[in-house]
């Protein structure tokens, strides 16, 4: 039988909810974990988890759209978060976007052709004393410098490249 | 991965035996608990300043077959990064701290709610559960003491910096847009899944861990009347050593200023971007409630910096970080930003000017919660100390 | 009133949005809970938890509001009625602050002044649109604050282009973004009152806006029409799709022979569109005042309000038979009525599963366009095509109704044009009328003659009394009057969201000519209890669908009646701004005297319902005929949006 991406979906929400329960208090949980996965929670998502938990796609999309870290638009497998806030603003913030921006292509907010990358601005990372800081994902840098830049990126690529041939390899 | 963390000072915490701390407590009615921490005049690292043991004693009386405590560790506030480090460094004495709540108010479940930009932690923070869950310091009969029974979990905040105001923390783990409530009625009558709940900054229950095992007059030791004991700040900016320091409440903006190494500095903002900007002619002022309160960010500005700026920064913040729901905020901060854009290009008439200062004094008292109230500040306090700075700006100079 | 969501534990809206409980302290229980508060020096004694708000009422301090409404959850959001409260360092709003020890409360000191003044303009300052175009105009709280604090300029600007497309999509509802103050009521109708859950506020911040589901237009997602959005919204940026100037020109066009029908609750209303307080009904001014206007004729819904009746009580009838006697299995009941047309989209999107105990009878509106388009058509010797027919309804879902696509069974679009009471008074005002001046005339037969039992369609449980009032005399063979006094079956009016009424049929008449070719007796209905439900909202509503899955006491209904409006069609979508509890009731004050003064008050005995079964209908209700032209269909539409 075909499974469509969207039964995937319903199915991996029906999982988390039989970890996370159905009341309400489980949606902040189950969208991450949907983001997570998905990197994004889609109109489907949104709809299927609001079935699951009895309430209305809008409220679910209205959470969604509320927090910085859910998105129901399509993300980057990597997003760079640089932190916007002062200290890091003080320590150089400012060459370490425009590099960002000049390496990735893109400008602040945008999503590379290549679906890799999306740069966005956070604020305060709790990491003013050893700014400028970005995020990856979940992981965080410090102290970069435009001369780091390149390197972080080239991380990510061959962390994603290594994540492609083990996928490869499983199958 | 866990950052490393860049201090340059020890800390009170290194020194303190969080098992100590719960035996201490198991050994004790929960009124003498309360007593101790009452005592100790222990009050919201936080920011706010509320005296904790007011919080715990109302939590205590409120009824509710459940009750919940909270650990804020959505630190958020710019310039911020002591909770990181305690988290980082001394996750058993806040998971003390919590517990020993739990032991005085009467709660079964704790929740850290830790902001997402910390999800580095988390694993970090599981490992430190999970180890005390086996040790007994969580789960039922806490130390065999029977009818103690608590645990914890960790629930992740998706970036939102209201979230760390406490009623839109609760909303957010309710599974809602992190908006603030209607207070009254407070948490700790009708809070989570509207139950009695607690909650507490991460270093306010650290601190409560070491009250409890060293005791009130140990804490008290340090600090002024009103604010006693020590407090963690998180210093950064033009200092020529950024981190995390511990001084006693009531130490004067200078001195703290010496031990950093930031003693030429222009200004200093005190309190994160919902703090005060205070000049170098009040540096002798003291850091504590009852004259320059703060969460204990001290983000130190040197002669160069151009104070609108930072102003601009923390607006900007504002703007996109407040919820939305209350006029005075979502509309306010964004007449105060442009009115900012007008003096960074010199447009801005000093009637404008006037108007918008009104504007912010409209703010701190009609919006619904601190975050509102406090989005006005820095641009007060700027507006008030640094006229010559911010007036009569020629365009060439943005 | 139970149409108030004032259970808030059983709503599903965010608990910032919702009135909080106050927990009393276990001493104040004991001595009565009385706290005393001074308001601007005068004092008063309110029990523990009322609101500031609520105890400045009761003095006569005027406090003014703007996100307050008294059907909806408090939300404390928009700061206008902010207050000074003694030992508290910020000014509190009064909405949401609730009295719990004795308080000093000062309304009106200069720093609440200044914060009003201030709280004004930053809603000024992104509220774009002149008041002059716009069709709140002179009925809109935002410039009705604007006076009364004095605004004169624009003290923090005033945005000269909108930010957002105004979104026209729909049939029934038009939203303009650009004049939202984001005070939330319409998230707190639908999401709370209503429970549709069209509306929510997305992302935040000055980004801060109400969207639809992905901020899809109107007309794709879930909205049922109801309306009830647009009565609560204290601006212009929800209003109906106008259809005026649509109107305007079919009248002037002298090939059309333009008629309009009106229903019940618009003539209770519509003397509030001319500054009347409510519950004057202008229903003879009003028949004048649109035969001036120029419309043709001018005839009563109500007469197919009867014939509602009429359909819908055989199809009952019949379900029952083959329920009972033949012992068809298949047959679904309880049977729901079918008149409200938010009601209608409210089961196709939430509840397909259950559209078989859906009435296939069209509502009175659709009905009378069918009937008109057919019988009055040939009756008048005029070609149906050049027939403009156009209703006058207390209803933003009428419009949407009348243009679904299954609505065309004479041949030609049913209904033209569903016109709201405002649309009309707007309408009126603009020939120049001053309405309740105008003399008083009657509607235009045949379709004129109409029951009280037409009338009282307007209010909730009016559908089920009408319905009653024709089975107590068709099936027992007795005298409404011999049970309830003058005919009012008093005991199913009332505004409670949810309730059931009993009638003991212990025993049958003769079947009445119009049905004898349907049913060979009623013995088979003696010592029967017919049981009736009625639940206007839709939120209560979908209690009663959820009790009837469950299988709980509504399940045992044989007949419910729907209304998507709280309080029944008085309470429309399209009936004068504003509405509240009190408004509504008395409304339907007004539309139990109009029934009263009805001669003919059951619709059977309707003389123009006879003649149209004796003259078209011949094969009777529920033949062949009357199948093909007031019945109809529904579509399973269901909830998720692709």
């Amino acid at each position: 039988m075909l499974v469509t991406e969207s039964d995937k979906i319903r199915e991996d929400i029906r999982k988390l909810t039989e970890t996370y329960g159905r009341d309400r208090s489980a949606l902040m949980p189950i969208l991450q974990e949907v983001q997570k996965k998905y990197c994004r929670i889609s109109d489907i998502a949104m709809q299927e988890i609001a079935d699951l938990l009895s309430i209305h796609p809008v409220e679910v999309y209205g959470v969604v759209s509320f927090y910085s870290f859910l998105d129901d638009k399509p993300k980057g497998r990597f997003i760079i978060r640089l932190c916007r806030t002062i200290s890091c603003t003080m320590q150089g913030k400012a060459r370490v976007a425009k590099q960002l921006e000049n390496d990735l292509g893109v400008l602040f907010g945008q999503t590379t052709a290549d679906g890799l990358f999306t740069l966005e601005w956070a604020n305060c990372l709790g990491m003013c004393d050893q700014g400028p800081a970005l995020l990856v994902n979940d992981q965080v840098f410090t102290q970069v410098t435009p001369d780091k830049v390149h390197d972080i990126i080239e991380g990510c690529r061959r962390s994603f490249a290594q994540h492609v041939s083990q996928k490869r390899e499983e199958h | 991965m866990i950052s490393s963390v860049d201090k340059t000072c020890p800390l009170t915490f290194a020194s303190v035996d969080p098992d100590a701390a719960l035996k201490a407590v198991v050994g004790k009615k929960r009124s003498e608990v309360l007593a101790e921490v009452a005592a100790s005049g222990l009050k919201g690292r936080g920011g706010a300043g509320f005296p904790t043991s007011v919080k715990w004693n109302l939590a205590a009386a409120a009824r509710g077959q459940e009750k919940f405590v909270i650990c804020n560790a959505d630190e958020g506030e710019p310039g911020t990064f002591k909770d990181r480090v305690i988290l980082s460094d001394y996750a058993d004495l806040v998971c003390a701290g919590m517990t020993a709540a739990a032991y005085a108010i009467g709660a079964t479940r704790g929740i850290i709610y830790l902001r997402g930009e910390y999800t580095y932690l988390r694993p970090h923070l599981e490992d430190v559960l999970a180890r005390r869950r086996g040790r007994s310091l969580l789960g039922p009969k806490i130390l065999g003491k029977d009818g103690f029974d608590f645990d914890i979990e960790i629930r992740m905040g998706a970036g939102a910096y209201v979230c760390g105001e406490e009623t839109a923390l609760i909303e957010s783990l309710e599974g809602n847009r992190g908006e603030p409530r209607n207070r009254p009625p407070f948490p700790v009558d009708t809070g989570f899944m509207s139950r009695p709940t607690a909650v507490n900054n991460v270093e306010t229950l650290a601190w409560a861990a070491c009250i409890l095992a060293n005791g009130a007059e140990w804490f008290k030791k340090h600090g002024t009347e009103k604010s006693t004991g020590l407090k963690l700040f998180s210093v950064s900016g033009d200092v020529e050593r950024p981190g995390v320091y511990e001084f006693p409440l009531g130490i004067t903006i200078a001195e703290l200023l010496r031990h950093v190494g930031g003693e030429n500095a222009k200004a200093a903002q005190i309190g994160g971007a919902s703090g005060h900007c205070v000049p170098a002619s009040q540096f002798e002022r003291t850091i504590a409630f009852e004259d320059v309160p703060t969460g204990g960010s001290v983000i130190v500005f040197g002669p160069d910096r151009d104070m609108l700026e930072v102003a601009e920064n923390f607006l900007e913040f504002f703007v996109e970080e407040s919820c939305g729901q209350c006029t005075p905020c979502r509309e306010g901060s964004r007449k105060l930003l442009e009115g900012v854009k007008m003096l960074r290009k010199g447009t801005c008439s000093m009637k404008y000017l006037r108007e918008l200062c009104g504007l912010g004094q409209t703010m701190q008292l009609a919006s619904k919660c601190g975050l509102g109230q406090s989005a006005p500040n820095a641009l007060l306090s700027i507006v008030e100390h640094f006229k010559d700075d911010i007036l009569g700006r020629t365009p060439q100079a943005v | 009133m139970a149409d108030k969501c004032a259970k808030c534990e059983e709503t599903r809206a965010p608990k910032s949005q919702r009135a909080h409980e106050i927990v009393a302290p276990a001493a104040a229980d004991a001595i009565g809970a009385q706290v005393s508060a001074t308001i601007d020096g005068k004092e008063i004694k309110v029990p523990i938890g009322t609101t500031i708000l609520k105890a400045a009422n009761e003095l006569g301090v005027h406090i003014p509001t703007l996100c307050y409404h008294a059907d909806l959850c408090i939300a404390g959001v928009c700061r206008v009625c902010v207050v000074e409260v003694e030992g508290q360092r910020t000014l509190q709003a009064a909405c949401a602050y609730p009295i719990t020890q004795p308080i000093k409360v000062h309304t009106h000191t200069a720093k609440v002044r200044r914060a009003r003044r201030h709280i004004l303009d930053l809603l000024l300052s992104e509220h774009y649109g002149e008041c002059y175009a716009c069709g709140r105009n002179n009925n809109c709280e935002l410039q009705a604050l604007a006076k009364e604090y004095g605004v004169d300029y624009f003290r923090f600007g005033h945005p000269d282009k909108p930010r957002f497309e105004t979104d026209t999509s729909s049939y029934s509802v038009r939203r303009d973004m650009n004049k939202c103050v984001l005070c939330r009521r319409c998230v707190r109708t639908c999401i709370d009152l209503q429970e549709v859950g069209v509306l929510e506020v997305a992302r935040r911040g000055a980004e801060s806006k109400v969207v639809t589901f992905e901020d899809k237009p109107l007309a794709d997602v879930v909205c049922i029409n109801c309306g009830q959005c647009i009565n609560r919204c204290p601006t212009g940026a929800l209003t109906e799709k106008d259809f005026t100037d649509e109107v305007w020109a079919a009248i002037d066009d002298p090939t059309k022979h333009v008629v309009i029908q009106t229903a019940p609750s618009p003539r209770a209303g519509i003397g509030e569109c001319f500054g009347l307080e409510p519950g004057h009904a202008l229903t003879f001014e009003m028949n004048t005042a649109m035969r001036r206007m120029g419309f043709d004729k001018v005839f009563d819904t109500n007469f197919t309000a009867d014939l509602t009746i009429i359909e819908e009580g055989t199809e009952l009838l019949l379900r029952l038979y083959k329920a009972l006697v033949e012992k068809d299995k298949s047959v679904a009941l309880p049977q729901f009525t079918s008149c409200s047309p938010g009601w209608v989209k409210f089961i196709e999107h939430f509840y397909p599963e259950m559209l078989p105990n859906m009435s296939s009878a069209k509502s009175p509106q659709q009905m009378f366009g069918a009937v008109i388009k057919t019988y009055y058509a040939k009756k008048n010797n005029i070609d149906p095509k050049d027939i403009v027919c156009v209703s006058l309804m207390p209803c933003a879902a009428k419009k949407f109704e009348c243009n679904r696509p299954e609505m065309c069974d004479s041949g030609f679009k049913d209904i033209d044009y569903g016109l709201t009471t405002r649309e009309l008074g707007k309408m009126i005002a603009e020939t120049g009328i001053y309405l309740p001046d105008m003399p008083k005339s009657d509607f235009d037969d045949p379709f004129g003659t109409a029951t009280g039992s037409g009338v009282i369609f307007g209010a909730t449980g009016g559908v089920m009394e009408a319905a009653l009032r024709s089975v107590i005399e068709l099936v027992m063979g007795i005298k409404v009057e011999d049970l309830f006094d003058h005919a009012d079956i008093t005991p199913i009016r009332g505004f409670e969201g949810m309730r059931i009424a009993e009638l003991k049929i212990d025993k049958v008449g003769p079947v009445p000519d119009i049905l004898k070719h349907l049913v060979p007796n009623w013995d088979w209905l003696k010592g029967a209890t017919l049981k009736a439900g009625v639940a206007h909202g839709t939120a209560n509503a979908k209690r009663v669908l959820d009790d009837i899955k469950a299988g709980g006491k509504f399940s045992e209904c044989h007949f419910i009646e729907f209304m998507a409006c709280p309080g029944g069609c008085l309470g429309g979508g399209g009936q004068p701004i504003p509405t509240s509890p009190e408004i509504r009731a008395k409304r339907a004050q007004a539309i139990y005297n109009e029934d009263a003064a009805y001669e003919v008050r059951k619709s059977h005995e309707n003389p123009a319902v006879i003649e149209l079964y004796e003259k078209f209908l011949t094969d009777g209700p529920c033949g062949h005929l009357s199948h093909k032209l007031l019945h109809t269909h529904y579509t399973p539409r269901g909830k998720f949006i692709g």
